[in-house]
């Protein structure tokens, strides 16, 4: 079985570049464009992996991380960032939220498909 | 005895080395740094160079010389071992046994060109290369998380698993923190663990594991320089700063183990003993000696199989002598019977224990059929291995090359999706091919098993009716379809290439398989891949059997195919006439009577009794007048003229002279199975 990704970001190449990583490499990937949509469709279905943005529109990374973190299907399900350096503050933030690891912007694709890898476990 | 020619040493000899060089080659693909490769690759360059010119194989060692000149530039960091002179020097080791095996036959100009190439990239790849890292040196790694690191996405487990991944780890969990049953939160993580690791890895990567919740938990990682597999337990946990030394010279003076005696006086927490105990075990498995070559003496294979055939002529004798004596009433004869049978026994099993070996050598050989294939067909493909330490009798596993390189092929070749298909099916791009053996009851099982498109059941089933290998529209199970691969000329390859779809080939595979008295299973998903069992005996020379008569005749059933014995009932018998089922513990096992399978013309025993036997998944009762007892059973094979009767694999001579035939078991439960599939179509 293909593991589930549900990847949040409102920058439409963003999510363009990691779609096409993820799916290239067997995932299966579902797209939200905000924190609002991303904890509606967390909601709705449990995926294996949640991959983030932190600054959105409307509902933030931070806010849809403590969000999701209530619903009781997603404890243990990692949830990964995507940060740059300049946002260390928000950085801790999110973790405290309970974020399990993150990424760096900017970043090649290797490296979201190591760290894709590495918190599935693969 | 003739003294042996070292000539035929030597090329032994550099067969074995040839491997080894393969194998480290192989293997420095995926880690180009690795100091310990590039060092066994050169020694066997560099033995098969010097022995080569000593007798005689002065155009080895010639070529060899160069090879192992551009080895020596590797092990001294001079050139990087790239793919490229991995491929080179590949296609040396193929010359070089060319060379060695058949020195006429050896085409010197493909060696000088082989020659030139690695001069080339010699040349090119002269740039110096990063110092390769010294050897593995060991880290105490101490790991604490945060309670809460579970629920937000670690998984600890995974985490040591990387860490595994870096080196040989030996890891001990500390659980001196898990509070009881009562009040423990299970989804918290209460437990720490100790990792001493061996690794060539800089302690950054250890760090590197842990990058994620690095911030959070506690990680310590010292290096472990001091302690040595002799190192006393108490010296260790003084030295991890666990207790003073002072506590432990305490310790020494009372006589129980040092680690209860701290533990007992409160100095020091079970877990922390438990931790340096593994601390200690792994350092000496660090130290243990490996297994050496010197150890094993090589004999001729034919000289086995004497000693073989002689064993089994002794146990013919041995059951002879034991009749002898189960009527003979001197005690002292008796007496000697039961003790030669002992010997004789443990002698069976001594001598085919030397003929087993593991499968692993063979394994090995199909990373290198995988390697070419995969470039050849530009498909990328990962090769697993699993229980390559399953031993089986080496006779069978010489027959096994073939037909597993060909099922390998076929994996690859019409299994696996090219990557383009791959990725339109959603797979990822690199290809898995697994090979695995292991132990079953009194069989071996070796399997094939890839990831690809699986077989197609329609292309089976289209190909098989033109063929005229089955009637068209006729009804059979899946299994049997799927069987249909393995009938001559039968072939479904759109395209013939020239690795395989010639549809030569899997019917041969079937055909040695038989020979060696096992059986194939298939099973594939479309989509998902398929994976090929072969079932094959332990041994081929000497099974232990059940005797049991039918009419006047005795016959032998393996008794690792046996699952017990009842009584046939005349009662059961009256009821299930014509249908033939049995009720064993409420399943429906088939039985077939024997006396009318074979014509018997004698009256029948009253009480007739029923032989459960199995093959695979596969259950048929087998009726017969009389079990006599267990036997040890040294197989004969039948003549050519005898070699179509399916349901006897051989014969054996019993105690008293008399010959028994040995009954086929997988044969004779189909045959059970599709009287009972013919019965049950027809109502």
């Amino acid at each position: 079985m293909a593991k589930t990704i549900l990847t949040v970001d409102d920058s439409a190449s963003m999510r363009q570049m990691i779609r096409m990583t993820l799916a290239g490499a067997g995932y299966e990937v579902t797209e939200a464009i905000d924190g609002t949509q991303g904890l509606a469709t967390a909601r709705g279905k449990a995926f294996d992996m949640v991959l983030t943005d932190l600054n959105m529109p409307g509902m933030d990374g931070v806010s849809m991380i403590k969000e999701i973190r209530k619903l009781s299907t997603y404890t243990g399900v990692p949830i990964v960032l995507l940060t740059t350096e300049s946002d260390a503050e928000k950085k801790a933030q999110a973790k405290t939220a309970g974020a399990t690891g993150w990424i760096t912007k900017p970043f090649q694709p290797e490296q979201l498909l190591s760290v894709t890898k590495k918190v599935l476990g693969q | 005895m003739k003294a042996a020619d070292p000539k035929e040493i030597f090329q032994q000899e550099a067969q074995d080395l040839l491997v080894q060089l393969e194998q480290a080659l192989l293997d420095l693909e995926h880690a180009p740094a690795d100091g310990a490769l590039i060092d066994t690759a050169f020694r066997a360059l560099h033995t098969i160079k010097g022995s080569g010119s000593m007798f005689g194989f002065e155009a080895v060692a010639a070529f060899t010389h160069h090879v192992e000149t551009a080895f020596d530039k590797v092990r001294q960091g001079a050139i990087a071992p790239n793919r490229e002179l991995i491929m080179i020097t590949l296609h040396a080791r193929d010359h070089m046994r060319q060379l060695i095996e058949n020195p006429e036959a050896a085409d010197s100009s493909a060696g000088q060109a082989i020659l030139a190439e690695l001069q080339r990239i010699m040349e090119a790849g002269a740039a110096p290369v990063a110092a390769t890292p010294a050897g593995p040196a060991s880290y105490r790694v101490r790991i604490a998380f945060p309670r809460d690191v579970m629920a937000t996405g670690t998984n600890p487990l995974l985490l040591l698993d990387e860490l595994r991944g870096l080196g040989r780890a030996t890891v001990a969990a500390l659980t001196d923190d898990v509070p009881t049953l009562d009040v423990i939160d299970p989804t918290a993580c209460h437990v720490g663990w100790e990792v001493m690791l061996s690794t060539a890895q800089p302690p950054t990567a250890i760090e590197d594991v842990f990058l994620f919740v690095r911030d959070e938990m506690t990680l310590e990682i010292e290096p472990i320089r001091d302690t040595t597999p002799e190192t006393p337990l108490g010296e260790i946990l003084s030295q991890r700063g666990d207790v003073t030394s002072q506590a432990v010279e305490a310790a020494l003076h009372e006589q129980k183990r040092v680690g209860e005696l701290l533990v007992e006086a409160g100095a020091v927490s079970p877990d922390k003993v438990n931790a340096a105990l593994a601390e200690q075990q792994h350092l000496r498995r660090d130290g243990a000696p490996k297994p050496s070559a010197n150890s094993s003496v090589r004999v001729p294979a034919e000289r086995l199989g004497e000693l073989m055939d002689q064993v089994g002529e002794l146990v013919i004798a041995q059951s002879r002598l034991r009749q002898i004596a189960t009527v003979s009433a001197d005690q002292q004869v008796k007496s000697v019977a039961e003790e030669i049978e002992r010997l004789v026994l443990e002698l069976r099993d001594t001598t085919m224990s030397i003929r087993m070996v593991p499968i692993g050598a063979l394994f090995g050989r199909f990373r290198r059929v995988v390697h070419d294939l995969s470039r050849d067909l530009g498909k990328e493909v990962a090769l697993t291995m699993e229980g390559e330490e399953t031993e089986l009798d080496k006779t069978v596993i010489e027959q096994l090359n073939d037909p597993l390189v060909h099922l390998i092929r076929n994996a690859i070749d019409h299994g696996l999706e090219d990557p383009a298909g791959r990725a339109a099916a959603g797979k990822p791009q690199l290809g898995h091919i697994k090979l695995a053996a292991r132990h079953a009851g009194m069989e071996v099982l070796i399997s094939i098993q890839d990831d690809g498109r699986g077989m197609n059941r329609e292309r089976i089933r289209a190909r098989a009716e033109e063929r005229g290998l089955l009637a068209k529209g006729a009804a059979v199970s899946d299994g049997e379809l799927l069987q249909m691969i393995f009938q001559p000329g039968f072939s479904t390859a759109a395209q013939v290439t020239s690795l395989s779809g010639r549809g030569v080939g899997m019917d041969v595979v079937k055909r040695t398989i038989e020979g060696l008295r096992g059986a194939i299973d298939l099973q594939s998903t479309p989509g998902h891949g398929s994976e090929v069992t072969l079932r094959l005996p332990l041994t081929l020379a000497i099974i232990d059997g059940l005797l049991v008569r039918v009419g006047n005749g005795r016959y032998v059933l393996p008794l690792g195919a046996v699952e017990e014995c009842v009584e046939l009932s005349a009662q059961e018998d009256a009821r299930s006439r014509g249908r033939s089922f049995l009720n064993i513990r409420g399943d429906l096992v088939p039985y077939l009577r024997l006396r009318e399978l074979f014509a018997c013309q004698t009256p029948a025993d009253p009480y007739q009794k029923v032989v459960i036997v199995s093959s695979g998944d596969l259950k048929v009762g087998l009726v017969v007048d009389q079990v006599i007892g267990d036997h040890q059973t040294v197989i004969k094979s039948l003549s050519k003229l005898h070699a179509d009767v399916e349901m006897l694999s051989g014969a054996t001579i019993l105690g008293d002279g008399a010959v028994a035939l040995i009954l086929d078991i997988p044969h004779l439960v189909e045959f059970g199975q599709v009287r009972e599939e013919n019965q049950r179509a027809a109502g």
